[in-house]
């Protein structure tokens, strides 16, 4: 009768339906709606990037409107908090002018992103689409990225050529039980 | 039984003295004398009780001589707290650190630019899964929690924790790390609960701060040894270190174990979110040395500030670790690097953990410099600043800044008269 039962226990296990990974079914499935609106991930290709548009004229408003010079001064110089405005010019290589994000960025969604989700200090995640897009668009255009009337929205930012161009290191693929760098450094 | 009723009477008797007003002194050494037992030779000495409160009761404290406590980092740097209330980063007293678990109270603390720290209800906090996945997933914590769980010792380390020789003690130069017990759920269940698209390679892990503060880490990470985790040190998170839920991504950089995580996005690259650019760097080389964290270790006693009463035997102590894997050996040096000796492990050595260890000495009186060395099971050696920079094929000068996080060997110096000082300087 044990010997039985171990038998058939044993043949379960062997079956295609034990050798599957379980299902839990805990928790629900969110609707679209719900994730679009805490999707706040803007990556490289923009696809989630809402609709809006802005332009750097607009920009410089909404950066004496909402007080982002109170902390990075004026035009994003001379402030406490990080500067925004590129002192160095064109001719410099890109790794050695200032770091700064609307700058050195590989990606102007980057610059989005950033300002999206992380500013105004204290008021973070207040501003609408269109101060957003105005902007990325104000401090790329004071770090001479792109001209001051050029709109930036949902099909245009993306496609902002950056001056860092290809010009940084791509992260290696990572592999567990494996040195950081091999023959690092012996 | 006769003692159970004496014992009683006395408890009575104590009320009633307490209720006169008598000293807590006094109180001590009736109830000492009122023993029914002969008095243990030196017990009349016995120290004055502490009383028990409502709070001490209900969730203990250490002793009022045990004054161990965090500091801002760097000194001089950044306060925290600041006039706002908020915290940016907080090192860990290595120096008193026995063992290798961290209490959670004393767990270095560190945000990307001096966070508020939410004040989250665990009840409407959710934990949402989305992205290339077949099926999204939202979690209240008790779903979370009912998950099969797993429970695993695992290091943080701050990208800060560099040693230069303008520091005093293993607290400054060493404090921004820490080890705890986690408990929560592997990240490969959730993801195999969600099913893994083919395109699949990165995740996002977002936290839900007033920044959302986000990391982009490789999907191999996610199904090797992830963790979501909701306990720290047998009760749950604490607020500082993510309250209710976090990620650990085990030998990482400490920047990479989003805390409040709210969301895990996956996606096809590095998706270059909040933090992701402070890691880009001309050089993959030097961005490889900023992910997974290399060998580490260094002596918290003698350290940087402590003096040594005489020439004598002495356990040198330490810490060691390895983002990647557990440590194999840790080496002792007291002649200043001439002969290294094989240190004993004191604990059992776990993947991405500190590891105590020990080595005994005995001082001969002379001034020298001690170092100790870690190698972990991938055969990664701790390597020495000269080694580091002569790979570079830089000058090594003294404040050279090694690429990457540093994990070179930390120097302290032993004076003559015993005094503990930084190596480096």
């Amino acid at each position: 009768m044990g010997s039985l039962r171990l038998v058939t226990i044993l043949l379960f296990l062997g079956s295609p339906a034990f050798a599957q990974s379980p299902t839990y079914g805990v928790g629900r499935t969110p609707t679209a709606e719900e994730i679009r609106r805490m999707d706040i991930s803007i990556g490289p290709t923009g696809e989630e990037l809402p609709p809006g548009r802005g332009t750097a004229k607009e920009g410089a408003q909404v950066f004496e409107q909402k007080g982002c010079i109170a902390c990075h001064g004026p035009a994003g110089l001379g402030g406490m908090a990080p500067e925004l405005q590129s002192k160095k010019g064109h001719d410099v290589p890109i790794w050695k002018r200032e770091r700064i994000l609307p700058l050195r960025s590989p990606f102007a969604t980057t610059v989005w992103d950033y300002i999206n989700r992380g500013m105004p200090a204290g008021n973070e995640g207040t501003l609408t689409a269109n101060e957003v897009y105005s902007l990325t668009a104000y401090l790329l255009f004071v770090n001479k990225v792109i001209p001051e009337d050029e709109v930036l929205d949902q099909q245009s930012l993306p496609k902002v050529k950056m001056p860092i161009g290809d010009d940084y290191g791509k992260l290696h693929e990572w592999k567990p039980n494996t040195p950081r760098l091999e023959g690092y450094p012996y | 039984m006769d003692s159970k009723r004496t014992n009683r009477r006395e408890l009575l008797k104590g009320g009633a003295a307490l209720a006169g007003g008598v000293t807590l002194g006094e109180l001590a050494a009736s109830q000492a004398q009122a023993h029914d037992h002969p008095m243990t030779p030196g017990s009349e000495n016995a120290s004055p009780m502490i009383l028990g409160s409502k709070e001490l009761v209900e969730y203990g404290q250490r002793s009022r001589y045990v004054t161990s406590v965090r500091i801002q980092h760097p000194p001089g740097g950044r306060p925290s707290p600041d006039l706002f209330g908020k915290v940016f980063h907080v090192a860990s007293p290595l120096q008193d650190s026995v063992g290798v678990i961290t209490p959670s109270s004393l767990h270095y603390v560190a945000t990307t630019r001096g966070s508020y720290m939410p004040d989250i209800d665990p009840k409407l906090h959710t934990l949402t899964i989305h992205g290339l996945v077949d099926q999204p997933l939202t979690l209240t914590m008790d779903d979370l929690k009912r998950f099969p769980s797993v429970t695993r010792l695992h290091f943080i380390e701050c990208a800060g924790n560099r040693h230069t020789p303008q520091q005093k003690t293993v607290q400054e130069t060493h404090g921004m790390t820490s080890c705890a017990e986690w408990t929560g759920v592997p990240l490969s269940t959730l993801l195999k609960e969600c099913g893994l698209k083919g395109s699949a390679t990165w995740f996002v892990a977002e936290g839900a701060e007033e920044v959302k503060g986000a990391s982009s880490m490789p999907i191999s990470k996610a199904m090797d040894d992830c963790l979501i985790a909701y306990g720290m040190n047998g009760e749950a998170l604490r607020p500082q270190q993510g309250f209710p839920v976090r990620i650990i991504p085990p030998g990482f950089e400490g920047i990479f174990h989003t805390k409040y995580l709210r969301r895990i996005k996956v996606v096809d690259r590095y998706y270059m979110n909040y933090n992701d650019f402070g890691h880009l760097r001309p050089d993959p080389k030097e961005l490889a040395l900023s992910e997974q964290i290399g060998p580490k270790s260094v002596i918290t006693y003698p350290s940087g500030g402590q003096q040594l009463p005489g020439r004598g035997f002495y356990e040198i102590s330490g810490l060691a670790w390895s983002g990647g894997g557990a440590i194999r050996t840790v080496e002792v040096s007291t002649d200043g690097g001439k002969k290294w000796n094989l240190a004993e492990l004191k604990t059992t050595p776990q993947r991405m953990a500190h590891v105590r260890f020990g080595y005994p000495w005995t001082w001969d009186g002379n001034a020298t410099e001690i170092l100790s060395r870690a190698t972990d099971e991938i055969g990664q050696v701790q390597a020495l600043r000269e080694q580091i920079a002569q790979w570079w094929n830089v000058p090594v000068e003294r404040n050279y800044r090694v690429p990457g996080l540093d994990n070179s060997v930390m120097p302290w110096k032993i004076a003559k008269d015993g005094g503990v000082t930084n190596g480096l300087a």
